[in-house]
This record gives structure tokens, sequence and C-alpha cells, in this order.
């Protein structure tokens, strides 16, 4: 008979690294139902036919945040044979907090008591005979870092979940709540099982919402928690939290003999790494050498073989030359005789999309080591620290910085990084805007750009950043006050965690889960895509009949844009050759110039395109070529970004928002700049300039207008009214 | 009434009671800010928000405007 067991604990507890040791490799990684929550799931090692399902790290079982909500769902409904409360021994009073409310559920509990090695070599005593008996559930010192202790809590969580044997609950608190609790659990409903009797009083006594959902609160209920709350002079939730930790402290000191000492090594580390003065240079150098080694030496030389190397000429390995997979595999469809739109196909469609998009791949494993160490060493919870200041004005989180920082390099591991944003708000916020800021397959467009209608001009370069970081704001402000990112304020109540090393394999585990999600990624949504391009690009109708194109002028690509042309002509560059160039950045941005040399008769050209820059300042106006690169900066990124949110939000609903968002906000801005633009160049007044100008003022009133969701003010004024 | 967001570093102060509702409310209770705890004032944040404090022997980090909802004594 199979059994299915839960492992919950708080973030920092050392759950993922038990989940690890636990399970092996026999995992499988999702999503909860549809929510963005990560979900994994495996199969105990040495213990046949028992499942572990990892939930979400969390701190309590209230009803607020989506975290919680899931790990409750899933506890209360489909009622695990039994949990693996994991509990962090160097941290024992608040870790506890979990346990009386998972204890309280009716379902089976086991702790592990982790960090026993941190615990002894800080010369602390914890009493596990005393803490197990009062908690009324066994407790198993473990150290999930070293291995030690984890077969024996799966053995021993395996044989209490077939057991079915019941761990009540034995903590209590004082007489005024437990005279109340009593009396709710006696007005419950019939059909609830004498074992979750428990949960049910205590939840129905916080008006828990969820709970209210199921079983109703009736006027007699009412009248003895309204009557405690007065005795107690607090709200129930309150009353409730309070006992909880008032419980913990006294069994803490009973069971726990603290060595007292100075500052403890983290302690020390911190005291230099988040002070006052060193603080912001410190996480600026940290911050250079994730860039350094992940954008432009390592990840660059990475990416670079990749998309050069092995899906390119070829590379030298070791002094042997081998030739890349485009190659080897032309050279066998030569020998097979293939028919040439079939080696097109091949070629051009699957393994030059695919491979400009698994191109990034090297690069993005190197960023996620960084990640990963950030995270699991306890510098990522500082550098919210950090940053918090800044970044919350835009409705970001202070971690959204390295999201858009990593974004100047690539915006498909920018995008990737923003899950380290446990606030769902603020990750949704970070992937729609990252891809504003200038990555580097849009320099060659603002290099072309810059060079053939600026003469180089030193400013234009940095005018595409300042575009980039004001877009990221004025989004940020703007869509902050709509209905959809408003809601309870997300307090910033963060736990900074102590500082540890981290082992490789944990660090390597979570770097390849990542990659390899964004891996399948590329194997479906954006493969469609490139093919789909692909097809639009070669084909079209040439000398009266269907079939491959010479000529990319007589492609299928090339009559749409002609058909959309118009679209763009208010942004000044209504050409149907622009907008081609424009949509052939979907695939990668720096096809934006190859595709103008292209279609101005060159076969290729450099990397900025210089041979097009004579014809290109002919066809366009500088007012124009500048609005024509805003659109190009801001608008919908490339396939490989685009299922870099799409893996991320997951949710085809907020993927459109986002790219919908990105594009009409790119429109916006492009004509503003081009419209109002004119008529300072002398142009006419015309009815684009009017547009241009209500269109502006749109942005600026929804961008300086008061935010209507605000509860938060209403909250401080609440604390202001008692003050006065 | 005092709150948390006015004690200086390297204060310890103890909580006497807790404004505001919901779930940010709960938040910081969850986290262990509840009646008659003592919390350690550790350091402010380099660009002057967040605080950094000590409570029930873990760091934790909170804004200002979330320690005004704080009431100490």
């Amino acid at each position: 008979m199979s059994v299915k067991i839960a492992l919950a604990g708080n973030p920092n507890s050392g759950k993922t690294t038990l989940f690890n040791a636990l399970t092996g490799s026999s995992q499988h990684v999702g999503n909860w139902p549809g929510v963005t929550v990560e979900k994994k799931e495996g199969k105990i090692k040495g213990q046949a036919d028992v499942r572990l399902v990892d939930l979400p790290g969390i701190y309590s079982l209230s009803p607020y945040t989506l975290e919680e909500v899931v790990a409750r769902d899933y506890l209360t409904k489909e009622r695990p044979d039994a949990i693996i409360n994991i509990v962090d021994g160097s941290n024992i009073e608040r870790n506890l907090y979990l346990t009386t409310q998972v204890m309280e559920l009716g379902i089976p509990v086991i702790v592990a008591l982790n960090m026993m090695d941190v615990v002894r070599k800080n010369g602390d005593i914890i009493d596990v005979k005393k803490l197990s008996a009062a908690l009324g559930c066994e407790v198993v010192e473990i150290s999930a870092l070293r291995g030690t202790g984890v077969a024996e809590i799966a053995k021993k969580a395996a044989a209490l979940a077939s057991s079915g044997k019941q761990t009540p609950p034995q903590h209590t608190f004082n007489e005024v709540v437990e005279a109340a609790l009593h009396t709710l659990a006696d007005l419950l409903p019939a059909d609830i099982k004498p074992e979750q009797k428990r949960w049910y009083a205590v939840k129905l006594f916080e008006r828990d919402k969820k709970v209210l959902q199921s079983v109703s609160l009736t006027a007699k209920m009412e009248e003895i928690i309204g009557c405690t709350e007065e005795t107690l002079e607090d709200d129930a939730e309150s009353i409730i939290t309070n006992e909880r930790y008032e419980y913990i402290s006294g069994l803490v000191r009973g069971c726990v003999r603290k060595k007292r000492k100075g500052l403890s090594v983290s302690d020390k580390i911190d005291r230099v790494v988040t002070n006052r003065f060193l603080a912001l240079p410190i996480f600026a150098v940290v911050m250079f050498l994730v860039y350094y080694v992940s954008v432009t030496t390592v990840g660059g030389w990475a990416t670079d073989w990749a998309n050069d190397g092995l899906f390119g000429d070829g590379f030298h390995l070791f002094g042997v030359w081998i030739p890349g997979i485009p190659v080897l595999l032309g050279n066998v469809l030569e020998k097979l005789g293939t028919a040439e739109w079939l080696n097109s196909l091949i070629l051009d469609g699957i393994v030059g999309g695919v491979g400009a998009v698994l191109g990034f791949v090297p690069q993005m494993l190197v960023l996620f080591i960084f990640l990963a160490f950030l995270e699991a060493c306890g510098y990522m919870a500082r550098i919210a620290f950090i940053m918090d200041r800044i970044f919350r004005k835009f409705g970001l989180s202070g971690k959204s910085f390295i999201p858009i920082l990593i974004g100047t390099g690539c915006g498909v591991p920018g995008v990737m990084a923003s899950r380290t944003i446990e606030n769902d708000r603020d990750r949704k916020m970070t992937i729609i805007t990252t891809t504003f800021i200038p990555c580097g397959a849009k320099l060659p467009i603002i290099a072309l750009i810059a060079g053939a209608l600026f003469d180089g001009a030193w400013w234009v370069s940095p005018s595409a950043y300042f575009v980039g970081i004001a877009a990221i704001i004025v989004s940020g402000i703007m869509l902050k006050k709509t209905k959809l990112f408003a809601g309870d304020p997300a307090p910033f109540v963060m736990e900074l965690p102590a500082y540890h090393l981290p082992t490789a394999g944990n660090v390597l585990r979570s770097m390849w889960e990542r990659g390899w999600s964004f891996i399948k990624k590329a194997g479906t949504i954006i493969l469609l895509s490139t093919i789909v391009l692909w097809f639009l690009q070669g084909f079209g109708f040439e000398d009266g009949a269907f079939g491959m194109v010479e000529d990319l002028n007589n492609s299928v690509l090339a009559n749409v844009g002609s058909v959309i042309a118009f679209l763009f002509a208010p942004l000044g560059w209504g050409d149907w050759k622009a907008a081609v160039a424009a949509v052939t950045g979907l695939i990668a941005k720096e096809n934006v110039v190859g595709t103008f040399g292209i279609l101005f008769g060159f076969a290729e050209v450099a990397e900025d395109g210089a041979e097009v820059w004579g014809t290109l300042a002919a066809s366009y106006s500088a007012l124009a070529a500048y609005s024509f690169l805003v659109f190009n900066l801001l608008c919908a990124p490339c396939f490989a970004a685009i299922g870099a949110i799409k893996r991320e939000m997951n949710s085809a609903k907020w993927t459109w928002f986002a790219i919908g968002y990105q594009c009409i906000f790119a429109y916006v801005i492009s004509l503003c700049i081009y419209q109002i633009g004119s008529v300072f160049a002398g142009g006419a007044f015309g009815i684009g300039t009017v547009v241009a100008i209500v269109l502006a003022a749109v942005l600026i009133y929804l961008i300086f207008r008061p935010n209507p969701y605000k509860e938060t003010l209403s909250r401080r004024t609440q604390v202001r009214s008692v003050q006065a | 009434m005092k709150t948390l967001k006015e004690v200086r570093c390297g204060q310890t102060v103890k909580v006497a009671r807790l404004h505001g509702e919901g779930a940010v409310k709960r938040r910081i209770m969850d986290m262990g800010i509840t009646r008659g705890c003592e919390i350690y004032v550790r350091k402010v944040a380099p660009l002057g928000d967040p605080v950094e404090v000590t409570v029930r022997g873990y760091e934790l980090s909170l804004r200002k405007a979330d320690a005004e909802m704080i009431e100490i004594c």
C-alpha cells in the first residue's frame, strides 16, 4: 500500500536540503494547480511506496499568503498520511510556531529537528525527550546538510504514516481561551472528524476567512468569541497568536539551554556586509562580479561558443576542429540528398531558431549558479534589505535589481532570475519590465541607428539605457495603481537568515532545475514560433508560383509587412521594410540589422550594419529612426525571452498581458516622440500631434494620479488617529 | 505613544501592543512580534529604511511604515 507524506517547515529551515537528501534523484518538479508556486514530489529513498510532497516554505497556516493557502489546502483537503515538520534547531522558537499549528490538523506528525550540528557547535543543548513529550510527537535530531539522521527520519515517518497512529496536540492555551475552544468544538457540525475538531475550533475562533467558507459561524459561536475577546481585551486572531508564542516561550525555557556568548560568525559577517557605509560598495562589487562573470567573461564565452561554435561553423577543442551542429547536419542532409526546402527547414528553421535559443543556456547556467549561491548563502535576503527603499517606490522588490542587471546582458536569464522574488505581484511586475532594459542583442540596433542617422553621436547609446530605465520606473508606477496589482499591501517583514556555506550539490541541483525548465520551453513554444517565422520569411509567390523564394522581398513576410506597415506610419516609419525588420527581431533582436541589410540589397552586413547606413539615412528622418529605435527597445522581446516570460508567469493570460503591455507601451512612447518631436523640428501641427499630446497627457495622469487602491493609507491614518 | 519606528539602533524594547489589522498585522505577529516580547534594534539599512531587528533569537527586517504599527513601552 502506498502512503503519502508531506514535508512542512519554515523558509530557510533546510527544507529543500532535507527533501533532496530524502528523495535523491527521484524528483518531479511542477507547479501547484492554478498558481505559480513550485511543487516538488519524490519517492523516499529506501522506503518502498512512500511518496513525499514538499510543501511551500511557510511561517504560519494563516489564510493570507499564497504559499500558506496552498499548503493549508493540501493538508486539509488531500490529507496526507503523515507530516514531517522540519524545525531549525538553531532558530527553534519561531520554527515551533508553525509546529503548534501543524499539530492541530489531526494528521500524524513527526518533527525533524534540523541543524543539530550548528546547535552543538554553538554549545547549546536541546532536551529532545522533553520536547517530544511536550509536543506529543516524536522528535528526531538531524542535520540535513551533513546527512545525519536522514535515514532514521525516513524510516520513522514511513512507519508512522502506515501505522495510522494519531499524534494529538498537547499544547494548551490559557483557561479562558481553552474554555471557549471546547465550547466551539462541541458546537461544530457533526460531520467533522474528532481528530480535526481542534483545528476547526481554533480556526473558527480566529474567524479564519477560508474556513468560514465551509463551516458557518453561528450566533452562539460569535457570542462566545466576542465574550473571550472582551475578557482578554484583544481580537481573537491576536489572542491565539499571542497564546501560541506564550506557550512556546515556556516550552523553550524548559527544553533549551543556550550558551550565552558574543557575536556568532554570521553576526560578524553581517556587521560588515550590511554596514551603513560598506553595504552599498560591497553590493556594487558583488553585482559587478555576478555581471562580469555571467555576462561579460565566462557567460559571454559560453554563449559565443554555443552560438558560433556548437550552433555555428564549429569550434576548436584542444586544437582539434569540431564542426558545429548545422555543418554536421548539413553534410548528412547533403549525403541523403533531401529536398532543398527540407534542408532549409531543418538548418535555418529548426536548428537556427532553437540554436539561437539554446545558445543562451550555458550562460544561463553560469548565472543560475550565482543565483543559487546568493540565495542559499543568505545574501539574497540582504540585497532586498539594501535595495528595498528604492525599488518599492516603483512597485518592484529590492530583489528586482538582479533581473534588471542581468537583463542588460540578456533578457532571457534576466526574466528567469525573477524567480528569486517571493512576492507574486513584485515578481510579475519585474517580469513585465525586465526586458525594457537594452540587452546585448539590441546593441547592434542602437549602433545601426546611431551610425546611420546621428553620425555616431555619443548620446544615442546612453539615451537607450535611459529610455529603458525610465520605462521600468514609469511602468512600475503606472501598473502599481491599476486593479491588477492592487489588493492587500504586501508587508515587507522578511527574515534575514544566518549566513552559511551551501553545498555544491544543492547549488548545482537548483541551477539544473531552472535551466531545464527553460530548455523544455525552447523545445515547444519557441520551436513552433521560429518555424512559423521561418516559413513566412522563406516562402511566397515568385514568378507566379508559390514556393521558396530567392528574394526576401517576395516572401509572405514582406507581404504581411506591407499590410501592417500603415500601423507604423504614425511613428514615422510606415515603410514595409522597417515593419518587416521589427518582426524578424522576434527571433533575435540583432536580426533587425541583418534584415535591413537584405532588404536594402546587401547579402551580408557587419554587426552594426555599416553598409546600409547611407541608404537608411536617405530613407528615414533622424526622428523617425529614433522612434524606430525606441519601439524596438521596448516592444515584445525575442521568442526566447517570451518563452522565459511564459515559463515564469506560468499563465497564458499573464504572458499575453506582458507582451501586449510592452507593445502598446512601446507604440505610445514612439508615437509621442515622433509626433511631438516633429512639431519641435518645425513640422506641421496635425491630427497626429493632437493624438500624441492626448496620449502623453493620459500617461502623465496615470503616473501622477493618486492610487485608488491604496489600503496602506487608511491603515496608516488609523495609526495616526490613535496617536492624536 | 512610542512606536518601534522611533527606537534608535542598539536599544532593546518591549512590545506593548500592535496596531493595524488584517494580513499585515497577522504577518508581523506570525514572525514572532507579539505583546510582551523583546525587540533589539540592530541597524538601519544604508538608505535609511528598512530596519533590522533581533526578535526571538533571529534577524528580521521590516519597513519603518510597518514598525510604526508596533507600540512599545
